[in-house]
């Protein structure tokens, strides 16, 4: 059961060249091997939205991805959205607005919401409750959450990649 | 130091390690020669094991163990039951691994242990079973007739009765002008929080000791019970938390995993790691609700209340867990709810089924009892032409006759007693926030061709006690720095900065020198846990209590090095001051380094220290009001919720932000539960939802904004801080206000729940115009 096959990819600017199972996840080889444990598991099978990361630009759900399905590929998790100590303006206002509880459901809302404020720099609360109804969240109710997304919009969907 | 902490609105410092992924959850967590567990559980739902073989499981590569329940041995021991020990229910435990029977889908049956969690799981494929199947029973009046026995040597499926009477209410249904009798179900559902559950167990033979993440609500009683199991010393097994994703009642409780991963690292001298799937999450952890109930009420013409009397039936699945009877019995605690009723019988029964065990859901029992009795209220009114808020402002308990007790509804040795409430003030207060008399006429079909209809529920829950004390230690350090060591777990709600507000109140210091820790059963002798909304209540007054006696000391102590007497001392914003004086401020800091270095009275005794426990058997009742207006159509029986309120009086806000937080997410998790989520069993007993895909959980775009009004009319006079817990009050009245909606939508008398498109479907059709 151990095929393996040799991975390149970009995760949060760096590169990796990395020996991998051929059945490995696209999550658990960014949690196990990369050990960036940011990117969360809520379902393992592509409901709950916990898992996603930015994949050329693209919001996906890194747990229903093979790893080796991201050769070549360049990735933004969780851990590469603050500038240093600088929070990025959508982490900062997840804190203002108290849109987190536990925790676990945010860094999937985080990237989704980043994916999705480059599309929509402006978004409408409506459009907001839309992009981010493939994500669970059990603690906060959404509401806080939409805030908070509103609430960076301006900043956050304006501000060009690197 | 003019403002309060308690009070402000502060952002949570946890909240940092979380948005930058940073955090550590149990499954972060990676050991030198970690191995991985997986669980083989019972495909069937009856079944008697015949035979088990793990050859060729254990000769697959990667493979390091596979054991069973002989491997167990003469250590095998069943998960304890830790509240409401009801007689009759302790026949009823689960073991670790299935002794000869299982009883439901999902029981555990063995254990393999690999290199990789793939590894682990592949080699369950490979454990060969032999499995003779049993007739099971799935259904409570079934179960109730004893025809198939969930635990055959047992002789009944009746595990359990408990009653509660107080008053004559036969005598008082003798005599009513009305009385009205109605059976009410509330369905299987359950807490699923994001992070399912997980261990990592790590024995060190060398050392001789248990190191456990992943433990979280009770996690001293949960070491005391673990550490007897492996029979190791208690003070040899460290119990940590780390960071975790949400608990609802359902996580942090003690289940068989919780035996059988520190077996296994104590049998392999390796740290062993076992992270649930979701699917293992809905087949294996609590479920919860289920109560059907016979309720009947009477009354005056005039709608004055009288009795009312219950037959509770709680669904127990296969094996009574760490709960005991308390979802049923809880049912039966506050089915009065804020209301004067002199007279209540009540009959709770603990029924077991082939089902996963019941446990507890945020307010279980709560939510279940408020159903039946605001459905009976908005029945009743209907009965006797009165208007419905007019029927429950008549009946509600008046502050005149608060504290009031309603007696002994539960199986403790304390009576139930609604310790302080201005309750029509909050009623008429949330009448006047939803626009409820110009909101009322909008009922029946309406011009969007949908059904509309506005319910409303009152609610009591008891928040904190039921356990009686919670502590907290404080040392002060280099710099004035301030650890508070908390006896409580947190899982997912802020203690970090709550507990922090309140110290720095009581202490007179800034919130900044503060850091508290909790999570950890080195941290102090012994807590209990994190559950009935109680760790305002508790940990919360420990933390006040140890913060004034650690004041006291400190003040002394700079009296001694100040030459000067202590009652003319202060401490403000970290440094202390003696008032109406000229006298320079002396920095905190700076005293303590004093004690470290000089020699004085002190000198050998550097730290200042205290320790103090909040003790206390007295339960504070939040209460308040669910409103709801919602919209049903009637071609697809989906039902929309339109707006929803929810009052509620806490007594004393501590972060205003945090009580908002935890009423809409409760709130959304209720009309979730009510609207959407069912774990449904299907032929031969086998859960039929076990992804996200058949059990679905309310999104973004389900539920409405939810508008909340908290009051602080009536702090409790039970505790110092006058604060009563807010985890549960978004919950409580979801599925009274959602059913009495939809009823008055559709002009029907909705009896059961969910409250789901093809039920919702049924009732049109069954009304005859549909
Ligand atoms: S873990 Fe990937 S969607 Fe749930
Ligand atoms: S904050 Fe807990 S699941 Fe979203």
């Amino acid at each position: 059961m151990s095929t393996k096959s040799i991975l390149n990819l970009t995760v949060n600017g760096k590169a990796y060249e990395k020996l991998v199972e051929v059945r490995m996840t696209l999550a658990d080889f960014l949690r196990n091997e990369l050990d960036l444990t940011g990117t969360h598991l809520g379902c393992e099978h592509g409901v709950c939205g916990a898992c996603t990361v930015i994949m050329d630009g693209e919001a996906v759900r890194s747990c229903l991805l093979l790893a080796v399905q991201a050769e070549g590929a360049t990735l933004e998790t969780v851990e590469g959205l603050a500038d240093g100590d600088r929070l990025h303006p959508l982490q900062a206002a997840f804190q203002d607005r108290h849109a987190l509880q536990c925790g676990f459901c945010t860094p999937g809302f985080l990237m989704t919401a980043t994916a999705f404020l480059k599309e929509n720099p402006s978004p409408t609360d409506a459009e907001i409750r839309e992009a981010i109804s493939g994500n669970i969240c059990r603690c906060t109710g959404y509401q806080p959450i939409i805030e908070a997304i509103g609430q960076a919009a301006p900043e956050a969907g304006g501000k060009p990649r690197e | 130091m003019a403002e309060t902490y308690i009070g402000a609105p502060i952002k949570r410092r946890e909240d940092v390690r979380f948005i930058t992924g940073t955090g550590t959850y149990v499954d972060d967590i990676k050991l030198p020669h970690m191995v991985h567990a997986a669980i083989l559980r019972s495909p069937h739902a009856h079944a008697r094991i015949r035979d088990i073989d793990t050859s060729r499981a254990e000769a697959l590569p990667g493979v390091v163990s596979v054991f069973t329940l002989k491997d167990i041995g003469e250590l095998d021991a069943t998960v304890p039951i830790r509240m409401y020990k009801i007689p009759g229910l302790d026949k009823y435990l689960q073991p670790s691994l299935a002794r000869d029977e299982v009883r439901y889908v999902g029981e555990p049956v063995a254990v393999a242990v690999a290199e990789s969690r793939y590894l682990a799981e592949d080699a369950l494929d490979a454990i060969d079973v032999d499995y003779e199947v049993l007739q099971e029973v799935m259904d409570v009046r079934e179960a109730m007739e004893d025809k198939v026995l969930v635990h055959e040597h047992n002789g009944t499926n009746l595990a359990g009765v408990h009653h509660v009477s107080i008053g004559d209410a036969d005598k008082a249904f003798a005599e009513a002008d009305y009385t009205r009798r109605e059976e009410f179900r509330v369905h299987r559902f359950t807490g699923n929080p994001m992070e399912t559950r997980g261990i990592v167990a790590h024995f060190d033979r060398g050392k001789g000791e248990l190191r456990v993440y992943g433990a979280t609500k009770l996690p001293h009683l949960n070491r005391q019970t673990i550490a007897a199991f492996l029979q190791l010393p208690e003070h040899k097994c460290h119990f940590e938390e780390n960071d975790v994703g949400g608990g609802f009642g359902i996580r942090g409780e003690l289940y068989p995993e919780d035996f059988l991963i520190p077996f296994a690292s104590v049998r392999l001298g390796l740290p062993v790691k076992w992270i649930e799937d979701r699917r293992e999450h809905l087949l294996a952890a609590n479920h919860s609700r289920q109560v059907t109930c016979e309720l009947e009420i009477a009354a005056r013409k005039d709608g004055t209340l009288l009795a009312i009397r219950a037959q509770i039936y709680g669904d127990m699945g296969a094996y009574v867990r760490t709960h005991g009877g308390l979802v049923p019995c809880s049912t039966g605690a506050l089915l009065t709810g804020p209301y004067r009723i002199p007279n209540y019988q009540a009959k709770i029964h603990c029924v077991m089924t082939n089902k996963t065990g019941l446990g507890t859901l945020r307010a279980p029992g709560r939510v279940e009892s408020c159903f039946y009795r605001e459905r009976m209220l908005d029945m009743m009114a209907r009965d006797l032409d009165l208007d419905p808020v007019e029927l429950r402002r008549k009946n509600l308990v008046t502050p005149e006759e608060i504290p009031y007790e309603i007696g002994f509804t539960r199986p403790s040795a304390h009576p139930t007693i609604l310790d302080s409430g201005d309750y029509a003030s909050a009623l008429r207060q949330a009448l006047e926030r939803f626009e409820y008399d110009e909101m009322k006429g909008i009922r029946g079909l309406q011009e969007d061709g949908r059904y509309h209809g506005v319910g409303l529920s009152y609610f009591v829950k008891n928040t904190g006690g039921l356990e009686p004390y919670e502590g907290a230690r404080m040392v002060v350090g280099e710099g004035g720095g301030v650890s508070v060591f908390l006896s409580i777990a947190q899982l997912g709600q802020g203690h970090e900065t709550a507990m922090a507000q309140i110290c720095a109140d009581a202490l007179g210091v800034t919130m900044d020198a503060i850091s508290v820790f909790h999570g950890n059963t080195d941290l102090s002798p012994f807590g209990w846990g994190t559950f009935a909304s109680r760790g305002t209540v508790m940990a919360g007054n420990a933390v006040h209590l140890t913060a004034l006696q650690l004041k006291d000391k400190i003040l002394e102590a700079a009296a001694r090095h100040l030459d000067v007497d202590a009652s003319g001392l202060t401490l403000e914003d970290g440094n202390i001051v003696q008032p109406g004086t000229e006298a320079p401020a002396l920095p905190l800091g700076e005293l303590v380094a004093h004690m470290r270095e000089s020699i004085t009275p002190e000198q050998g005794v550097p730290e200042l220290e205290a320790t103090a426990y909040y003790n206390s058997n007295n339960i504070t009742h939040t209460y308040g009001v669910h409103l709801a207006h919602v919209a049903v159509d009637p071609e697809t029986g989906v039902l929309e919720v339109l707006k929803y309120l929810v009052v509620e009086d806490v007594g004393r806000v501590v972060n205003p932000l945090m009580v908002r937080g935890q009423t809409v997410g409760a709130a959304v998790q209720g009309i979730g539960g009510v609207v959407l989520e069912e774990l449904v069993y299907g032929e031969s007993g086998q859960l039929l939802t076990t992804t996200f895909l058949d059990y679905l959980l309310p999104t973004s775009t389900d539920v409405p904004p939810i508008d909340d009004l908290v009051l602080e009319e009536a702090p409790s006079p039970y505790n110092p801080l006058g604060v009563k817990g807010a985890g549960e009050g978004g919950i409580v009245g979801t599925a009274g206000a959602l059913g009495n909606a939809v009823s008055n939508a559709l002009g029907i008398e909705v009896k059961d729940l969910p409250l789901s498109p093809d039920r919702v479907r049924a009732w049109i059709r069954a009304r005859g115009d549909g």
